[in-house]
């Protein structure tokens, strides 16, 4: 045990270097930060290397530059937890399929008679047809429509289910079809909200989906979590319809193939449109803040050339009608069409700020929404807390730290001072290991490492309360160093292994802030166990054989 | 000349006062489960729901005046209290407004947020926000079930754990001991009506760990003795191995309490209640270790046959020399 091989001293040594090398840009933090910043905006094209090369040069190349991330409560930033609407995207879906389902009954009217869709839950399709004696052959014509799903656990099963009641059919979408239309919905979200994030340009924001139908998202640096949920919850959805009447209230039409959606501009008027939609958001190339020939400002538009056809299809036939142009369910213009639309762009028009319209153009560049989102949690911390919080956590670090490091030289000499150059370490491994892994530093985590602090020197106690009574039953020096690691190993190992069980139990089942103090906790047992069997065993031996004392005290 | 905070060896009777020491455990456990149901937790927005604003004036707070002008809102009830902190500036006046779940499943709205911050910026136009925090009811379930998982969790496979590398009797013994450390924790939370949060979970579970540091110290110490004595009564061999391990177990605490002391007082306030549940738990998790893991061990009794495989190796190792 006195002897420890020399690839071993190496190893240590290497190790100990590693660590201080990953931690040494933490104490130049904001520096490292801005940095790191430049190099990244100068990567993404967003700004010239030469106009940041203050930044740039400011911390040299080849330095690591990895920095421990601060966590929301300790930068400031907003926390969100939404729930996806899932259930909402079912209604669009299911919609989609009326026109096919009615061309196809239709063209069988001498077998079922005339159809007429009904009032339905919004999830589900309703048609009425005239010959009910006829349900078993519409089901199996509509049936003919539905498209195979092939996945592993879903063989032989269809997109819709059809079913009939009575005269009414029912078409509704089947189990595999709406998971995997949930799915389709939460990827889809995930990436919207991905892209309106960025367009704000933030630092490293987080955008995780959690569970089935929720999504995390933190954004560093952005004023409150009002500002964000406006960022992101805004649906934006675009659809253009065609206008049936325009009427002074919202009731009195067929809500089984119609809709009323209120004038944005005037709340005493609601336009009925017909349900399905000419053309929809998710067609659009481009959006951009634009000004309409009176100088008001205004957002044009480019469709795909799908929606290209579409749109110029419809404006042909539709020459003097008007055309309602639908965002979020309220009609924000109805212009009337006075000329075929070939290119696939136009403007909207409405009564918009020019902030209003900067801001439509984005979300709707982002693209749409595919569900609404609730706000299940939601959490501010300003920044001045936040900066607060790591001045207390860092004077607290340093008082413990010094007075920790004088009960231990106070108590074990020279031993103690090989514990506390152990602990130091320790706390530059744990900023290296953070570092290098991209671990978040929270509050919380803050406190684990301060309880770090005072527990890292438990293994070193451990081995010196050991030593102290091998020397008491008249031990030599070397031998009572020797058995004071042996014998006091299992125990190490056996209290430190059980503190890991349950940093390991609070990363998987906790979150956020108590995740970030399960990380720091996990890490500080590694290396303290480390630094007290490796680092002060390794000083304790050099030290021992150097001076080879007769008597030793501990 | 060196500092000694227990003499270097020690041979006290640590089972001596065991009626009062275990009567006094059962007595305070009792208490902390009447308090909890009597008296309850004073549960945070994490496991309850709500809003909290803290806010930041350079006036002084005045809780009636701030109560006034949020209790017209029709918000219900609404509970302030100001936050005194030594490591704030001498113009920073800072207290916490919550507001209880108003309806659905979401957290705030934002018109409910602009009306208080519109309220309360009437008494102090400059007054800030740096901190909103709102959990929807949906969530707060949710979050409770969570934690309640990660404690259990977290005992299971401590008995587990201790189970496989000692024996059943030493994993009991542990088992005992956390949760007399968690139950008492939970009381203090209840007498002093101290917020408890998620974070407060964590803390419970860092006890948990600290304590059983504790206790396997002292059990693997009893192995050891053991194997050594193999005549000495269970009791004894326990009493040897606590003040054995006596002097490591008061350093220790000693070193942990100066930190979260200093952390006490100086890391502020927002983490004050997460550091004095840990505080706490190391004191009663250094008491627990002794008095309950230990007590437990020696009620339940354990087999003495530990020295077989060692004879195995002993008497192999034997026969090679000859």
């Amino acid at each position: 045990m006195l002897n420890i091989p020399s690839w071993q001293r190496l190893f240590i040594l290497v190790f100990c270097l590693g660590g201080l090398y990953l931690a040494f840009p933490n104490l130049f933090y904001s520096t490292v930060e801005k940095h790191n910043d430049a190099v990244i905006m100068v990567e993404r094209g967003q700004v010239a290397a030469n106009d940041v090369s203050e930044e740039i040069n400011s911390w040299p190349s080849w330095m690591p530059s990895n920095l421990v991330n601060l966590g929301l409560d300790l930068r400031g930033g907003a926390h969100l937890l939404a729930e996806v609407q899932l259930a909402e995207v079912y209604a669009g879906r299911i919609d989609a399929w009326w026109p096919r389902i009615r061309d196809e009954l239709r063209k069988n009217r001498n077998i079922v008679g005339s159809i007429r869709r009904q009032q339905s839950p919004p999830d589900q399709l309703h048609v009425r047809i005239e010959n009910a004696d006829a349900m078993e052959q519409a089901i199996g014509m509509v049936d003919e429509l539905a498209s195979p799903i092939v996945n592993i656990s879903g063989i032989g099963t269809k997109d819709i289910e059809v079913s009939g009641r009575a005269d009414i059919l029912i078409i509704e979408l089947s189990e595999e079809e709406k998971s995997a239309t949930d799915n389709r919905t939460m990827e889809q979200s995930l990436e919207i909200i991905r892209r309106r994030v960025d367009e704000v340009g933030t630092r490293e924001p987080i955008i995780q989906r959690q569970g089935n139908n929720r999504i995390i998202i933190q954004v560093p640096g952005i004023g409150s979590a009002t500002e964000l949920k406006e960022l992101i919850g805004t649906t934006a959805k675009l659809t253009f319809h065609h206008v049936i009447r325009t009427s002074p209230s919202q009731s009195g039409y067929n809500a089984g193939l119609e809709v009323s959606y209120p004038s944005i501009e005037n709340p005493n008027l609601f336009y009925i449109l017909d349900r399905t939609a000419v053309v929809s958001g998710d067609e659009l190339t481009d959006a951009q803040p634009d000004f309409d020939e009176n100088g008001r400002p205004a957002v044009s538009f480019r469709f795909n050339p799908a929606g290209a056809r579409k749109f110029g299809d419809y404006t042909a036939e539709n020459i003097g009608l008007p055309f309602a142009i639908v965002l979020d369910e309220e009609v924000v213009s109805a212009p009337v069409i006075r000329s075929h639309i070939p290119g696939g762009s136009g403007i909207i028009t409405g009564r918009f700020t020019v902030q209003e319209s900067t801001n439509l153009a984005v979300l709707l560049r982002a693209g749409a929404l595919p569900a609404e989102m609730t706000f299940l949690e939601e959490r501010t911390v300003g920044p001045d807390l936040g900066q607060d919080s790591i001045d207390a956590g860092k004077i607290a670090c340093i008082i413990a730290l010094v007075a920790v490091m004088i009960f231990m030289a106070l108590s074990y000499g020279l031993f103690g001072i090989f514990a506390n150059i152990a602990l130091t370490v320790n706390l530059f491994l744990i900023f290296g290991v953070l570092s290098a892994l991209g671990a978040t530093l929270t509050l919380p985590g803050i406190a684990g490492i301060v309880l770090t602090i005072g527990m890292a020197v438990d293994a070193n106690v451990l081995v010196f309360e050991r030593i102290r009574e091998e020397l008491r039953s008249s031990r030599g020096p070397s031998r009572a160093i020797e058995l004071g690691y042996e014998k006091a190993l299992s125990a190490i190992i056996d209290a430190n292994l059980t503190t890991l069980i349950v940093a390991l139990i609070l990363f998987t089942l906790g979150s956020g802030p108590v995740r970030g103090f399960s990380v720091t906790l996990g890490i500080g047992i590694l290396t303290s166990v480390f630094t007290a069997i490796f680092v002060t065993r390794l000083m304790v031996i050099i030290w021992f054989s150097k001076y080879r004392p007769k008597e030793l005290k501990v | 000349m060196r500092l000694k905070l227990v003499p270097a060896e020690t041979n006290w009777d640590f089972f001596k006062y065991t009626k009062y020491t275990l009567w006094g455990s059962i007595g305070s456990m009792t208490l902390s489960v009447l308090l909890l149901f009597v008296v309850g937790l004073n549960f945070g927005i994490d496991f309850q729901g709500g809003t909290v604003i803290r806010t930041q004036s350079k006036e002084a707070v005045d809780i009636g005046e701030y109560r006034g002008s949020v209790s017209g809102l029709g918000l219900g009830d609404i509970s302030i209290t100001e936050v005194f902190d030594p490591t704030f500036d001498e113009d920073q006046n800072v207290a916490l407004v919550r507001i209880k779940v108003q309806s659905g499943d979401e957290a705030v709205t934002k018109e409910t947020l602009e009306l208080v911050q519109e309220a309360l910026r009437g008494i102090d136009a400059d007054m800030q926000f740096p901190l909103v925090e709102s959990v929807g009811p949906k969530v707060s379930g949710e979050l409770i079930q969570k934690a309640m998982l990660a404690v259990l969790a977290a005992i299971f496979s401590v008995l587990v754990y201790i189970w496989f590398r000692f024996e059943w009797q030493f994993s009991l013994g542990a088992v005992a001991a956390l949760v007399h450390d968690v139950i008492l924790t939970l009381g203090i939370f209840s007498i002093f009506q101290i917020k408890f949060d998620l974070a407060i979970i964590a803390a419970l579970l860092t006890i948990v760990g600290y304590s059983l540091n504790d206790t396997v110290v002292v059990f693997d110490r009893v192995r050891e003795n053991l194997r050594k004595f193999k005549k000495k009564k269970l009791l004894d061999v326990m009493n040897l191995s606590i003040n054995d391990t006596l002097s490591r177990t008061v350093m220790t605490s000693v070193t942990t309490l100066l930190a979260l002391i200093t952390l006490i007082i100086f890391g502020g306030d927002v983490i004050r209640g997460f550091v004095f549940a840990m505080t706490w738990g190391v004191i009663v998790g250094t008491y627990s270790s002794v008095f309950i893991a230990g007590f437990v061990l020696v009620k339940l009794g354990v087999k003495r046959d530990w020295t077989k495989t060692e004879d195995v190796e002993a008497t192999q190792f034997k026969s090679k020399n000859r």
